[in-house]
């Protein structure tokens, strides 16, 4: 099966001063296919959000090159084949709070995208807006509040009913669970999957806790300080995690048993990329960082089939 | 347990709101001993942070009454200290630490300036030997280069290391308790992790007692030796922390367990609890979590359940589960 | 897929932002003062029968007395009804200083938050209008337009501008940065829906805070331009030129300069404690524990 989305060798930089560049994602590549979800896992300030944002045009690619629906939307004439696109894919934000505007009645809200393609009458939309709180699970009577009558868990459903409204067939999920209660990530998390099913929809699920990504997601890759570290799918990442960082990040899950005895945690803090390292990024956190790591940059290779991770001991 | 460090009896924190009272919280009691690690666990809503701003009495009094309850902190009962009296406990004796780091450090401050302020007012240092002070708690919370980063300003530092800061502010005057309300709830897991084991080790080091407040039953079970479970305003559950884990009496804690996702097998759905925390305003007869339980019972929507003790050191408000346990 | 009944949806509280103004105590005082300052203006002809321009003479200089509660003036004519018909004038120029810089300073802040080319050419304009002294733009204005009202309001406006639009920017540029502008992009907004729907509804706060103070700056400076005498021509009255006109019998005929000064007073004071009101109510940053 072909894929919908198809991120090739991305590069993003920022200017930082006059003279400095700070490259936030450093050659990601990945493919996603209709009905299925990647999940992008790594810390803050490890160009996973930014990576995300590339995908669907929010902020412009440096440098390689992203397919949507079989179109290359950067280079020469992207734009105007972004905007042919546009309609088939959305966003659903991390923070509740923010991405809904207080000022704006929950129906108008949801009705934004449609009010901007246009075409509908208003029993249409009416109509359109209690078919999309229904299938988020909200009460119809929700159409006429404001946000800020809603909890964080309703709001991120209100999001989601958004991003639903042009009927999308991708979604960029930025940590859209990360902000809420356990209980309330539960019922994000099983939101989106019915309506995979359903509408069988493309996700790009982006998280920085690898157990809210093992019940998401087909593919998982790892990020790090701009690159992806690893890259399997989920059945092979779980069982055998090969980067001693993706390792850490499984450590390092908090879980219900008041008897484990957890390693102390990795040391330290994602490298600001503008004093990128020699060597392997993740090397002066690495418990099992060699000489090699800290003079040879390794590359992302493949280990076993379809598995692939960017360390020279694996 | 002898005399415990801290007791709270029958707590009721009331907020005057466009609606009329609003009850918070409705007679939560503990005890916490020296040294001992205390979870509270709960959705937002559930009342919990709102118990763990009344122990340092921080409410605005213009909108809060507590109609009921005591705190008694070492012989004292904390309800009835003179704000005078009150502030030189709090951060003092007992200090906080708050889920967002950033809006509690002063933006336009120093590191150096915001420790030494809380080290000048409670231990009488010059600014001299305050400083010297700030860069050796700045060594105690791990942080790397404490000399240099002690002059940088908050919007210099990562998350992990803003909320460090703030840790070394609240141990800045050795409290015997630590409230640490969602310490680690804004930050990345691994830096979770690295908070997690500082605070461990800084109880140790300290002999402090510390109350952990998370919506996380994950983050509850590395730390907490007893837990306390919350839903809107009343404790539903209180245990040691492995029995809590190992058979819960609540339907509700099972649901906060159920809900956490599994990182060792796959799933296709994770297990929820349906619905969210009702609104304060609005009163549900009977058991409050009746609207959202699955095991709920016809009984349940009428009487509100009492605290009863279910084992040892282990109450639970739900009959219809302690009579399934108790049947064979 | 029903997970959530109606019942989990919170109590409804309708009109809370009017109901919190209604409870806030310099709001309410600010409020009644400004209502029935407006009342007077409208209703004038209805509380008075005197003309506020007939001289007679028989009658100049009367202290106030029960046939003239503020007294008469040196060319007879009453004062309580002057300090009526003035308010009108002075009124309309506090409102039509506060709408057209409103308006101008909200769409140029606007634009150079929105349109980040922009920004540094319009924002220096408007440096440029600051350092512009308005008393000169109203004597230049005054001598170019003849001496009228609209001349006085454009000159105000003017001078009020650069500050509302330095904070309609200020708040839009933290709203830009908000993520339901970025939801909106992402389905296409164009930059003008981003403004109307998104930007403008979220700096109304301030900007309506800020048009209150206007509002009463531009009837204190009307009273200095009168006092000046480049306020609006007499013999049409306004506080301030009531007051420029009495002030040769000021020791003599206080009651003169006195009245239309305290009209002053309150109607300054009424806007200003509107704007304290407005300000803690509508500010998210001053929002006490609800």
């Amino acid at each position: 099966m072909s894929p919908i989305v198809a991120a090739r060798g991305l590069v993003k930089e920022f200017q930082a001063g006059r003279e400095r560049t700070l490259r936030a994602v450093n050659d990601v590549t990945f493919e996603i296919t209709a009905g299925e979800t990647l999940g992008l896992v790594g810390e803050s300030g490890s160009g996973k959000s930014t990576t995300g944002r590339m995908l669907i045009g929010l902020i412009p690619v440096t440098a390689g090159e992203v397919t949507l629906f079989g179109q290359s939307v950067t280079g020469p004439g992207g734009a105007e084949r972004l905007a042919a696109v546009r309609h088939r894919m959305q966003f659903v934000f991390q923070d509740p709070n923010g991405s809904l505007n207080p000022r704006m009645r929950v129906r108008d809200a949801i009705a934004e995208p449609l009010d901007i393609k246009g075409g509908l009458s208003r029993a249409e939309r009416t109509e359109r807006v209690a078919e999309l709180l229904d299938m988020v699970g909200l009460p119809a009577a929700s159409a006429d509040r404001y946000p800020h009558e809603f909890s964080g868990g309703q709001r991120q459903r209100i999001g989601i009913a958004r991003a639903l409204a042009l009927r999308p067939e991708f979604i960029v999920c930025d940590e859209p669970v990360s902000a809420l209660d356990v209980s309330m990530q539960a019922q994000i998390v099983n939101l989106l999957l019915d309506l995979q099913e359903r509408f069988g929809l493309g996700y790009l699920f982006i998280a920085h806790d690898l157990a809210v990504v093992r019940s998401m997601s087909r593919t998982v890759a790892v990020m790090y300080a701009g690159s992806i570290v690893e890259i399997a799918s989920r059945a092979a990442l779980y069982a055998a995690p090969q980067h001693p960082y993706t390792q850490a990040l499984l450590d390092v899950v908090p879980r219900p048993d008041p008897d484990r005895v957890r390693k102390p945690a990795l040391a330290g803090e994602v490298p600001s990329m503008l004093n990128r390292p020699a060597g392997c990024a993740f090397a002066m956190r690495c418990p099992r960082a060699e000489a090699r790591c800290r003079s040879e940059t390794p590359v992302l290779r493949e280990i076993a089939t379809g598995h692939r991770a960017a360390c020279h001991l694996v | 347990m002898t005399t415990p460090l801290l007791a709270v009896r029958d707590l009721t924190v009331q907020f005057r709101t466009d609606a009329g009272w609003l009850t918070a919280v409705e007679n939560v009691g503990f005890e916490l001993g020296a040294q001992e690690t205390l979870g509270i666990v709960g959705e937002s809503g559930s009342g919990k942070s709102v118990t763990a701003l009344s122990l340092l009495g921080l409410h605005a009094a213009s909108t809060t009454r507590l109609p009921t309850g005591s705190i008694d902190y070492a012989g004292q009962n904390l309800l009835k200290l003179p704000e005078r009296a009150m502030r030189r406990i709090r951060g003092g004796e007992i200090a906080m630490i708050f889920q967002d780091p950033m809006s509690s450090l002063n933006p336009v401050l120093t590191v150096a300036d915001q420790i030494s302020e809380t080290v000048m007012l409670h231990q009488g240092l010059d600014r001299a030997a305050a400083r010297k002070r700030a860069v050796g708690l700045l060594d105690m919370v791990r942080i790397a280069d404490a000399a240099h980063r002690v002059d940088a300003y908050p919007h210099q530092l990562s998350g992990g290391m803003r909320q460090r800061v703030m840790i070394a502010i609240a141990i800045a005057c050795r409290p015997k308790l630590l409230i640490a309300d969602e310490p680690t709830t804004a930050l990345d897991v691994t830096i979770q992790a690295q908070i997690l084991d500082l605070l461990r080790e800084l109880q140790a080091e300290l002999g402090m007692s510390v109350i952990l407040i998370s919506h996380d039953l994950g983050v509850i079970a590395e730390f907490a030796r007893r837990v306390m479970v919350m839903y809107a305003g009343r404790v539903v559950e209180a245990a040691p922390s492995r029995a809590l884990f190992r058979q819960p009496m609540h339907p509700y804690t099972s649901g906060l367990l159920a809900a956490i996702p599994p990182l060792d097998h796959d799933v296709t759905r994770l297990s929820t609890i349906a619905g969210s925390i009702p609104d304060p305003a609005r009163r549900i007869p009977g058991c409050r979590f009746s609207p959202r339980c699955a095991e709920v019972e016809a009984a349940c929507r009428e009487t509100a359940p009492d605290l009863v003790t279910v084992g040892a050191g282990h109450l639970a408000r739900c009959p219809p589960r302690l009579h399934r346990m108790a049947a064979p | 897929m029903t997970e959530a009944p109606a019942e989990f949806l919170a109590p409804r509280r309708r009109f809370q932002v009017l109901r919190r103004l209604a409870r806030h105590r310099s709001f309410r005082i600010g409020f009644v003062i400004v209502v029935l300052l407006t009342l007077a203006a409208i209703f004038a002809p209805l509380i008075t029968s005197f003309d506020p321009t007939a001289m007679r003479a028989r009658i100049r200089f009367r202290p106030p007395q029960e046939a003239y509660w503020f007294g008469t003036d040196n060319f007879g004519r009453d004062v309580f009804t002057r300090c009526l018909y003035g308010a009108r004038l002075s009124l309309t120029i506090g409102l039509g200083v506060a709408l057209l810089s409103g308006v101008v300073g909200t769409a140029a802040g606007i634009v150079s938050a929105q349109f980040r080319r922009l920004d540094a050419m319009i924002m220096r304009l408007m440096d440029g209008l600051m350092a512009f002294p308005a008393i000169i733009l109203a004597i230049g204005l005054a001598a170019a337009m003849g001496p009228n009202i609209g001349s006085l309001i454009v000159a105000l406006s003017v001078a009020y501008i650069p500050r509302t639009a330095r904070i309609v920017r200020a708040s839009a540029l933290v709203v830009r940065e908000l993520e339901f502008v970025d939801a909106a992009r992402v389905s296409g907004a164009s930059s003008l829906r981003i403004i109307w729907k998104h930007l403008l509804p979220n700096c109304m706060g301030p900007l309506l805070v800020q048009l209150t103070f206007v509002f009463a700056y531009a009837i204190l400076a009307e009273a200095a331009l009168s006092f000046l005498g480049i306020g609006p021509p007499p013999p049409a009255p306004s506080w301030g030129n009531i007051i420029a006109e009495g002030r040769d019998q000021a020791v003599d005929a206080w009651w003169i300069m006195f009245f239309p000064g305290l009209a002053i007073s309150l109607a300054t004071l009424g806007m200003n404690l509107l704007g304290d009101g407005l300000r803690d109510v509508l500010d998210p940053r001053l929002k006490v524990e609800t």
